[in-house]
């Protein structure tokens, strides 16, 4: 089972990560986008760390609930919203529970990517984070390191497609043979939750 | 109408300066609208471009009058955040609305339209509406 501390090291373990790759998400961006989301998504979950120590919340729920927000304040870019509403719609659906499940998790983070769906409009196949969440989501059921390579792949499959959502969509046909940023931000993501989980002996 | 309380307008650009100058040309052309309360909401809070759900909540409180809050946007960042915001259920005023309309003309339509007393349904369709004149 989930405890609170162990969403609280898969958020810490996901600023850890941002922080070690946020100058090649941002060479990532500056290809197809406007060169910031790695310093946005830095600035994201240090937030997140920051208010995770400070209120410290006991159930998962809230532990995502708290984090969600605190991206969608602090990231000022689009990932803010759309990764924030990520995280909330996982805590909401996570409940007031003390301690989760591995399928509960994976329900759980199935309604969060719904969420980012109908929140951004896209749809797998659009060089988006959608192109690595969808995958792992749908591998989680046979665990995390399934999830984590599924992820990666998802990322990595990104490169020859056409960018048909935000920003890196008004470049057409010239977003091709770039890796998405926001999937490979994705990834790393849910790399860091199979860390978490691998460490916790799960 | 509603009780003669206004509804209040917040623009929300990656531009502290776009949504400040969209802000001022929207009043500006509205005449003696200036009793309508509308707030820009540009940027980041570190004055960079981008978008800051600080500062749309505060914008948005700040033009609550009881009548309802239309909000327009600029585009990607600007638009999810308030989305984002809305589906929160508690950052933002009662009665706040995202309003799907052209920036510049919609503001415009959508202070003039608050300027007479209307509520916020007109004020949106005035905002929308926007989109139906064709340039060319």
């Amino acid at each position: 089972m989930l405890d609170a501390d162990f969403f609280r090291r898969w958020m810490t373990a996901a600023a850890a990560s941002v922080d070690r790759e946020a100058e090649r998400l941002t060479a990532l961006d500056s290809a197809i986008g406007d060169a910031d989301h790695g310093s946005n998504l830095q600035r994201g979950f240090r937030a997140v760390t920051a208010a995770l120590d400070k209120d410290a919340p006991d159930t998962p729920g809230a532990v995502l609930t708290l984090s969600g927000r605190q991206l969608i304040s602090t990231v000022g870019g689009a990932s803010g919203p759309l990764y924030g509403t990520l995280l909330r719609r996982a805590g909401k659906a996570l409940g007031d529970a003390a301690e989760v499940g591995e399928e509960e998790l994976a329900a759980a983070l199935r309604a969060g990517v719904d969420g980012v769906m109908k929140l951004g409009g896209a749809a797998p196949g659009d060089k988006t984070m959608i192109d690595a969440l969808v995958p792992a989501v749908d591998a989680l059921a046979s665990g995390f390191a399934a999830a984590r390579t599924a992820a990666e792949e998802g990322a990595r499959a990104t490169t020859p497609l056409q960018a048909r959502k935000g920003r890196a969509s008004y470049l057409g046909e010239r977003s091709i043979g770039h890796q998405d940023p926001g999937a490979t931000s994705s990834a790393l993501l849910i790399a860091a939750l199979a860390d978490t989980a691998e460490a916790n002996g799960e | 109408m509603s009780d003669d309380k206004l509804v209040g307008i917040v623009l929300v650009s990656h531009s502290a300066e776009v949504a400040a100058s969209v802000a001022e040309l929207a009043k500006g052309l509205a005449g003696g609208a200036t009793a309508v309360p509308v707030a820009p909401a540009g940027g980041t809070e570190g004055g960079g471009l981008g978008t800051s759900a600080e500062l749309i909540s505060a914008a948005a409180a700040s033009v609550d009058r009881g009548a309802g809050v239309a909000v327009l946007t600029d585009l990607g960042s600007a638009v999810l955040t308030v989305k984002a915001l809305l589906a929160e259920g508690d950052e933002l005023p009662e009665g706040t609305r995202l309003v799907d309309a052209p920036f510049v003309e919609g503001a415009v339509a959508a202070v003039v339209t608050a300027a007479a007393g209307a509520d916020l349904d007109a004020v949106e369709a005035a905002a929308a509406e926007a989109y139906s004149y064709r340039k060319a």
